[in-house]
């Protein structure tokens, strides 16, 4: 039998605060809510008691001002942790993350660091509706300076935490709800995962994909329904959305010849219409068909789970995005798609798929 | 004669005076240079405002530190930021504080406290907390300075700023230098009328408001409140009185363009801050003419050698701005 090490990814956080608070005294969590019963879904539990007010400072519901409270803290040296329980909720703070946190590096020519991390929850499904699901990757990743993670698994969800803490840049750390869902045997103890690039998830010749966040994981699910009809692409979670490193990526559509990607907000000038300008500069000429795109469509997110069924792309949508791109009959992609929709009818469309908790 | 702090430490009522001078002269220099148009940066002049920077910190150590806005040149000298670094960084050259990324807009001195200037109203207010905040979990004894303006107390994050340092009694000290415009907007019609220091009231934290063209009284209320925030009795806000002599933004006097009048001005103008401190000085007979124009030698002096080595200071390398954007 294997170890049974199956945690959550919002253990995975929990563990990552809770060894960085215990291995370095300049580490301090601050947000609305660190402190409570909840404990922001469950990844700020018990820290309070262990490491008291000072160090898990619960704060007055003002976004901006914490922020910079914490920019402040940062110059000095600390290394704060702010946390807001939903994306939106960093809107209020956006004049401190883009100006004094992105740019204090810069413009004091290296004698400031900035060893800030901003935590932020992506919200989906139960009708979160349209200020309390957004994924706004793209917000944070255009500004230089800032570096943008979003964690598709609970291994990188602890891995690539405490590395945001060590790290002396500012850290917009994208967590997707259904993230903190998945389970994998997240290796115990201090786990520093480097905050460098894409991660291959699945490995093969017929299409190059890029996901991020839970679309990898949609992504993942596709990639091995295809699999089992022979088709096997070659699928990179791209964990790191500035700086962009698409090295490995590159490599692979120079020999795959074909690119999908998949973006888990907007489609419109998503992370993932980057990949493709920065692909098609790069090897224009590999490519054997035109790169394909999914992403959200053009208008909120729904609250009704009616309205919101259409919304979001599914691993059966990726499925017939790649059953298009790659060279497989369309026999075979119809059942993998068939498959998939079927899984996923058996489950309710407005909270996560059973089958993606992992582990994987 | 030497003036006491509360906190023991004698203040040179001199020294007081010369830090002063040497703020005009080198702003004066700016202006009359700037037409030169080889400060190529925007330059948001304090003269008339000296006392306020220069009383404030003369309350303050070299550990303490102060965060200031996009009218920092009074702020950056008093609490001894380095001149050659500055006019460096006005003049665009590798040897400004921030290698001329930042223009006059962003002078820090991290060796004497100077932890950021920026020129988004209200931006650095937090930052002082967090300093604040970071004295206390280390437990040192350092309080940090926000200087901001009247128009500051209009942004959000100056209310968030003042209520998370009076919740946990963190010691920070809010200073609004109120120079009664922002930018040509004055402040009966920004604000209901009402004295700034009742802000504190709604914040739960002593104020005090005094003359800010006062050099002693500015530097005794600040020690005040100094005093206060090391002794861990929490923050305070501080309101000082004070005019811009030139125009919000360049080295001109705007008097003519119709959004104040001459006479307010002339009555400001009046109350000089440096030339009425000088008569108390003379008064007390510590300063005679004679010592005054060698103090202004030597800051004339001191200011045409930092403007020569700032212009024959090289250039930052172009293909340098790529660099550093991550640590």
């Amino acid at each position: 039998m294997p170890e049974n090490n199956e945690r959550s990814g919002a253990q995975g956080i929990q563990e990552a605060l809770d060894l960085a608070l215990e291995r370095d005294p300049s580490v301090f969590l601050i947000g609305e809510g660190v402190a409570d019963p909840k404990g922001i879904f469950g990844t700020t539990t018990g820290l309070i008691d262990k490491y008291g007010s000072e160090r898990v400072i619960e704060t007055p519901v003002a976004e901006n001002g914490l922020t910079g409270i914490a920019i402040g803290a940062a110059l000095l040296g600390q290394r704060p942790v702010v946390i807001h329980q939903r994306v939106e909720f960093a809107l209020l703070a956006m004049e401190q993350i883009v100006n004094n946190a992105a740019k204090t590096h810069y413009v004091s020519d290296g004698a400031h660091t900035m060893p800030l991390v901003i935590r932020l929850v992506v919200g989906r499904g139960w009708g979160q509706g349209p200020m309390h699901s957004q994924s706004l990757e793209t917000l944070f990743s255009y500004i230089p300076g800032l570096k943008v993670v979003m964690p598709a698994t609970a291994e990188d969800c602890k891995g690539m935490l405490l590395s945001a803490i060590e790290d002396n840049n500012p850290v917009v750390f994208l967590e997707h709800r259904w993230v903190h869902y998945v389970k994998a045997n997240i290796p115990l103890g201090y786990l520093k995962t480097p905050i460098d690039g894409p991660k291959r998830l699945w490995q093969g010749d017929a299409v190059t994909v890029v996901s991020s966040s839970y679309m990898s994981l949609e992504a993942l699910h596709a990639a091995k329904v295809l699999s089992a009809e022979g088709c096997d692409v070659d699928l990179f979670d791209l964990r790191v959305v500035r700086p962009l490193n698409l090295e490995d990526i590159v490599s692979s559509v120079k020999r795959t010849g074909r690119l999908l990607v998949v973006d888990t907000g907007w489609k419109t000038m998503g992370p993932g219409a980057e990949i493709v300008a920065q692909v098609v500069e790069h090897c224009f000429d590999s490519l054997k068909r035109p790169p394909q795109r999914l992403g959200l469509p053009d208008h909120p997110t729904p609250s009704s789970r009616s309205l919101a069924s259409a919304f979001y792309p599914r691993a059966e949508h990726i499925a017939l995005a790649l059953g298009d791109l790659a060279e497989i009959s369309s026999a075979a992609v119809g059942r993998a798609a068939e498959q998939l929709s079927a899984e996923r009818q058996a489950h309710p469309i407005d909270v996560p798929h059973p089958t993606f908790q992992g582990p994987f | 004669m030497e003036d006491t702090r509360s906190d023991g430490v004698e203040v040179d009522g001199l020294e007081l005076f010369r830090s002063m001078l040497r703020i005009r002269l080198l702003e004066e220099a700016i202006a009359n240079r700037y037409p030169e148009q080889e400060m190529r940066c925007p330059v948001h002049l304090s003269i008339g405002q000296e006392a306020a920077a220069v009383g404030a910190c003369a309350a303050l150590t070299s550990e303490d530190v102060i965060v200031s806005n996009h009218r920092s040149h009074s702020h950056y000298l008093a609490k001894g930021g380095n001149l050659d670094a500055m006019l460096g960084e006005i003049y665009g050259r590798a040897t400004g504080c921030c290698g001329g990324r930042g223009g006059s807009m962003h002078l820090f001195d991290r060796s004497v406290g100077i932890l950021a200037s920026v020129p988004i109203v209200g931006s650095t207010i937090p930052l002082a907390v967090g300093a604040a905040l970071t004295f206390r979990q280390r437990g040192q004894g350092h309080v940090s300075l926000a200087f901001l303006g009247d128009g500051a107390t209009e942004e959000g994050v100056f209310h968030e700023s003042l209520n998370f340092a009076s919740l946990h009694k963190l010691p920070a000290i809010f200073f609004v230098e109120n120079n009664l415009y922002s930018v040509y907007t004055p402040l009966h019609d920004r604000q209901p009328d009402r004295s700034l220091t009742d802000y504190a009231l709604a914040h739960s934290m002593p104020s005090d408001h005094v003359d800010g063209n006062d050099v002693e009284l500015v530097m005794h209320a600040t020690q005040k409140s100094v005093d206060k925030a090391r002794a861990g009795e929490g923050p305070s806000l501080m309101v000082v009185d004070t005019y811009r002599w030139r125009e919000h933004c360049g080295p001109n006097f705007d008097n003519d363009i119709g959004y104040r009048s001459v006479e307010e001005y002339e009555k400001w103008r009046r109350d000089c801050p440096i030339e009425s401190f000088q008569s108390r000085l003379t008064d007390r007979g510590i300063l005679d003419s004679t010592l005054e124009e060698k103090l202004r030698a030597e800051i004339e002096a001191e200011i045409e050698a930092s403007f020569e080595a700032a212009q024959s200071a090289p250039f930052p390398e172009p293909e340098t701005a790529r660099l550093r954007v991550y640590a």
